[in-house]
């Protein structure tokens, strides 16, 4: 969640949300939350575990689309 | 009881005291829901009695609609966390274990407004022309 909440901060466009999986299991059912952290980018592309930060921007900028 | 020990405490403090500006914590919780909603709130107001620069407000999603709406929170519990504006930090169920030194470290960062990034990332976020929604599950433990 780390980068995540300071993803949020660097841009206006990046939302940042700390789901506590047990507390919600529709939500980790949706997601297919088997390990945490699970992340999920804009409902398409997910991984699981922590990651360094230049991977964890490759992710978000393939998510968008490549773009950026 | 408090969810805080003593320990707890002095370790929050320390870091808030790289507390630049003021931060806005609003929950989201209702009376209603699991008991993670009452408890959110008391752990809330335990970390924001820590610093004078933070504040909360305690919101019902069914009653202040609006306001939920406005952040686009749809369960309880939830922690929004703000500094001199809203930079989309939410916290969905309570906020302890892990997700407690998360929510230290986001009040402190959204106080600052400054991102703990390297330049390239935040170049990097900066160019982008598209909405970005991550979501971070995690468990308490």
């Amino acid at each position: 969640m780390r980068l995540a909440q300071h993803m949020a901060i660097a841009s206006d466009r990046v939302t940042a949300e700390c789901i506590e999986a047990t507390e919600f299991p529709e939500l980790s059912r949706r997601y297919q939350v088997m390990a945490v952290p699970k992340i999920v980018i804009n409902d398409t592309l997910q991984f699981e575990g922590a990651i360094p930060e230049q991977d964890f921007l490759g992710a978000v900028l393939q998510a968008v689309g490549g773009r950026s | 009881m408090g969810f805080l020990s003593g320990q707890d405490e002095q370790a929050v403090k320390k870091q808030f005291e790289q507390i630049g500006g003021s931060v806005k914590l609003t929950v989201f919780a209702s009376e209603l829901g699991p008991e993670t909603n009452a408890q959110t709130v008391a752990l809330v107001r335990e970390v924001a009695a820590l610093s004078d620069k933070l504040s909360v407000t305690v919101l019902n999603p069914h009653i202040d609609r609006e306001q939920a709406q406005g952040y686009r929170v749809d369960v309880t519990p939830a922690v929004v966390v703000e500094g001199a504006k809203d930079y989309g930090i939410r916290f969905l169920g309570l906020p302890a274990g892990y997700e407690f030194s998360n929510l230290i470290d986001s009040i402190v960062a959204v106080s600052t407004g400054e991102a703990g990034l390297s330049a390239d990332t935040k170049t990097a976020l900066a160019e982008l022309t598209d909405d970005v929604t991550i979501k971070v599950f995690t468990t308490p433990t």
